[in-house]
């Protein structure tokens, strides 16, 4: 998609070039967020808004959409189009805007459950179908909307409503299971590294395809200090995925390289609390892009005609 | 109008012999397995009669099996009006001992057989029928040649048949040749030498059994077009402006899926298979969002599945015209049978109180006309409007006047427009015009669309009397549409002792009874409804106007009684002239069903399939 872009119009009084104001976090801001104090969320909500401003795409043409949860609630809190569709689905509510329109930027908001359990499916699909979307999951292993029921993101003994005696089933693995599935961009970070989350959103954005970034977000209400491990104020360790530079040095050879999907499998099965940034990395053709080259395709044959021409010969061969 | 459904051929007739006697109209039922081919003689049929300006009804099963098994095809073709597959065949086409026997009862007695006798061998005491048997399968063999066995029986069968009804070779032919045109040439020649074979039979086998169609004067000008339910929905889509759309494999609704998915491309617009129902509604809706008008569709248990989602279409007030393709329920249930059972689902399937539009084709033609009212619904009112058609619609043919293309093709764009500064998206007070995105809003406060219950700015709100307005202007703006409806006109008279009232796919064969129960001396009207909710305004006042009311559907009468339309109607009107006619068995009602059902109905538990002892 294109990338920068004046934001906002301001019609100018002899109806010349509308001259466009640039978006800012006070433009972007809407409805307050209704997110518990101290909630992870706040900090990947600025770190949206400053990745908008930096991307600067025309105001009336981003679009945000979630299913169900606490950090679905996003769309209302950014001064954008967007919608709150129902739980799990958001992805191919997305996905049929994307496709239907072009011009648009259009990004999705959701939790673990939403993504990862209840929308699983979809996650599979819309990866694989490499619909130009930006996916951003917030992750907080556990329900938080309906109080502390098991995520599937919840780590084996975690004790929660629905599994009084600790968590009994094997977690999903989100690096893995995104990369697995086709997404063509895949990166992780932590809602408390709000200059590495906004590069990773900025990168997503840009990325040509389905790109998704899971942020660990913490629920400080139902799931407090979950990711301590990886918050250097909280004695964590913040371990950053060096990647490539393709300079020829001997520590170049060490380094990550995003297209090795193998490689990045290897990330993504390092131990609790692993490595943050780009997993994976690919060029693939984007859904948005076949569907168009099959449109060209098709308009060659009836080149030339209008659609009710179209329909007309169709009928004429049904007589 | 109604064509008599009888060709006389053993009782005498005034007809020499050897010349060919005068019919209006004659049903043939073509019985073998399904990979013979039998379909394609009935489109051959089914499209010469159209080109012909002859009326033309098909009904065809299709074993769900996944290759192989019995398959039947009924054509039904004349002058005149043709309403039904008829309810009796004149012409038995049997390939196999099978098909002889499971379609033998099926054939009227004077009727004629026509079997293969390579295969079939029939009964010598049943003397009700003339037998005619045709060696179709080593005569095929002996014309064709080669390596393509007994291929092409199905096309000597088509000779044969326009040998006997004096059909017009040529267009025939030609019929042939554009269906197996794009293929190789070995093809085409093989089609035709079938066809000339089956045609140049020596005729004095055949017992004279010659008939000739009475000449017809058709009063339309326009040309008829021939094609199956699906086709005419598909294409009436099309002419709706529907330009983006989604959907998952089911049967019967695939092939509008097939279709929409080769088509739509051509118009610039893009079919998506999902990777399932839930996906499938909500890649339409999100086309709906972003300003087109969309569509899903599936058949019944599809539909269940797509319901959360079709929920919050009516709280986000988004258009979208949702198809489903009615077959035999409940779950798994008849996938290639016929049922009205989803009449309910389709008004109530949701949860929450959620006001929905639903309608119903009435025939093929009506298919392409409903899917154009559906989209000015859709629009008008910013809501969901679902189609209800169904399997016996799918796969039938028929020839209809080509509809005026140019009169009726919409195309839209989405409607971009900047809105004002006092753009409300859900006014308590008008109907929504929803802001797609990439619309400009001269307040600067973009829109959220949204299933949490809102104000009328669309910023979620747990106000109770909030709620309570916002439940009331859902219903208000269908009831708003009930009363721009109008009240469907009545068929035959105008008052007296029975109504008969049907919905979708029982249109024909209700017709073509009330004509039976006017001719045998009763006053009788047909009412039919296309729109099924909202319900057009004063239907009472046709009901007062008869004895009886009775609802004649394809669903079971339900523990109350009453069939899911009937249960409506009574529940609306508390009128207890309201019966129904129902029935069960994943066919298409006949004619004679009807009727029965009518003049037996007192003493109803003659017709009711019933379990003779139920206990606990």
């Amino acid at each position: 998609m294109s990338s920068a872009a004046p934001a906002t119009l301001t019609p100018t009084a002899n109806g010349v070039a509308p001259v466009r104001q640039p978006l800012t976090r006070k433009s972007l801001a809407a409805d307050h967020p209704t997110w518990c104090p101290g909630c992870g969320d706040f900090a990947v909500l600025a770190s949206f808004q400053r990745t908008l401003e930096k991307l600067q795409y025309p105001q009336e043409n981003i679009v945000l959409f979630a299913g169900i949860g606490c950090s679905s609630r996003f769309p209302y809190f950014v001064n954008t189009h967007g919608g709150h569709f129902i739980h799990g689905r958001a992805l191919p509510i997305a996905a049929g805007v994307s496709l239907s329109r072009d011009d648009l930027h259009v990004f999705v908001f959701g939790g673990d459950g939403d993504g990862f359990s209840i929308g699983g499916n979809h996650l599979v699909h819309t990866a694989r179908k490499n619909v130009r979307i930006t996916y951003i999951i917030m992750d907080n292993f556990v329900y938080g909307l309906t109080k502390k029921q098991t995520s599937p993101t919840s780590p084996v003994g975690f004790k929660t409503k629905t599994d009084p005696t600790g968590v009994l089933d094997q977690p999903i693995n989100p690096m893995r299971a995104l990369i697995s599935s086709g997404a063509t961009f895949v990166a992780r970070s932590h809602a408390s590294q709000v200059t590495h989350m906004t590069e990773m959103m900025e990168r997503a954005a840009r990325h040509d395809g389905f790109s998704v970034v899971e942020i660990l977000s913490e629920c400080v209400e139902f799931y407090p200090g979950a990711f301590d491990a990886a918050n250097p104020r909280k004695n964590g360790a913040f371990k950053l995925i060096e990647e490539k530079k393709h300079d020829g040095s001997p520590e170049d050879a060490q380094r990550h390289d995003p297209t090795d999907e193998v490689a990045a499998f290897h990330l993504a099965t390092l131990p609790w609390p692993g490595v943050f940034g780009v997993f994976y990395e690919a060029n693939r053709p984007t859904k948005n892009r076949l569907e168009a080259d099959l449109i060209a395709r098709s308009r060659e044959k009836t080149a030339g005609k209008s659609e009710l021409q179209i329909l007309q010969s169709t009928f004429a061969r049904l007589r | 109008m109604v064509s008599p459904n009888f060709i006389t051929v053993s009782d005498g007739d005034a007809a020499p012999a050897g010349q060919p006697r005068s019919i209006q109209d004659v049903v043939i039922r073509l019985a073998g397995n399904s990979q013979d081919g039998i379909q394609t003689i009935g489109g051959f049929l089914a499209r010469l009669a159209g080109r012909s300006d002859q009326d033309v009804m098909t009904y065809m099963t299709i074993p769900s099996t996944i290759s192989g098994g019995p398959s039947i095809f009924q054509v039904r073709m004349g002058t005149g009006d043709i309403l039904s597959a008829g309810d009796r065949a004149d012409v038995l086409v049997a390939f196999y001992q099978h098909s002889y026997e499971d379609h033998i009862e099926s054939l009227r007695p004077g009727g004629v057989l026509l079997y293969d006798n390579d295969h079939v061998k029939p009964n010598p005491e049943d003397k009700r029928f003339t037998a005619i048997g045709v060696p179709v399968t080593s005569r095929t063999i002996e014309a064709v040649g080669g390596a393509a066995k007994d291929k092409g029986k199905n096309i000597f069968v088509l000779g044969l048949l326009a040998r006997i009804f004096q059909l017009d070779v040529a267009k025939l032919t030609g019929l042939v040749r554009e269906r197996f045109g794009g293929r190789t040439e070995d093809v085409v020649r093989n089609a035709l030498l079938a066809f000339d074979a089956g045609y140049g039979y020596p005729a004095d086998n055949l017992r004279d059994c010659f008939f000739r169609f009475e000449a017809v004067q058709r009063v339309s000008t326009r040309p008829q077009v021939t094609m199956d339910g699906n086709q005419a929905l598909a294409y009436g889509l099309i002419a709706a402006g529907v330009r983006y759309g989604a959907a998952y494999p089911i049967t019967p609704w695939s092939t509008i899926m097939e279709m929409l998915r080769a088509e739509l491309p051509k118009y610039g617009g893009i079919f998506v298979q999902a990777e399932d129902e839930l996906a499938a509604v909500s890649y339409a809706l999100g086309a709906a969002y972003a300003g087109h008008l969309a569509v899903t569709g599936s058949s019944g248990p599809g539909l269940s599945l797509k319901m959360e989602a079709l929920s919050w279409a009516v709280m986000a007030e988004m258009p979208l015209i949702v198809v489903n393709v009615q077959r035999g329920g409940p779950s798994t249930g008849l996938p290639t049978s016929v049922e009205q059972s989803d009449l309910l689902q389709g008004i109530f399937g949701s949860h929450g109180d959620t006001p929905r539009v639903v309608l119903a084709p009435k025939n093929v033609e009506d298919c392409f006309y409903i899917a154009l009212e559906a989209g000015r619904i859709a629009r008008q009112y910013s809501t969901p409007v679902l189609i209800l058609t169904d399997q016996s619609l799918a796969t039938r043919i028929e020839a209809f006047d080509e509809p005026d293309l140019a009169g009726l093709m919409v195309t839209a764009k989405p409607d971009l427009a900047e809105r004002g500064a006092d753009f409300k998206p859900y006014p308590l007070d008008r109907l929504t015009r929803h802001a797609p995105p990439g619309t400009r809003i001269a307040s600067g406060k973009f829109p959220n669309v949204t299933g949490l219950e809102h104000d009328e700015d669309g910023h979620p709100s747990g106000n109770p009397a909030m709620h309570a307005k916002m439940t009331a202007r859902r219903r208000e703006k269908i009831k708003a549409l009930g009363a721009e409806l109008a009240l469907p006109e009545v068929h035959g008279d105008r008052e007296g002792e029975v109504l008969l009232v049907g919905w979708g796919s029982t249109w024909g064969p209700v017709r073509e009874a009330v004509e039976h129960l006017r001719q045998s001396g009763r006053r009788a009207g047909q009412m039919h409804l296309r729109h099924l909710h909202p319900l057009p305004s004063g239907l009472d006042r046709i009901f007062a106007r008869y004895r009886d009311v009775f609802v004649v559907e394809m669903n079971d009468e339900g523990l109350y009684g009453f069939g899911q339309l009937a249960m409506l109607l009574r529940a609306r009107y508390a009128n207890p002239a309201i019966r129904g006619i129902n029935k069960t068995d994943g066919l298409t009602f006949k004619v004679s069903e009807i009727v029965d059902g009518v003049t037996r109905h007192p003493a109803r538990n003659e017709l009711r399939v019933t379990i003779p002892s139920f206990s606990r």
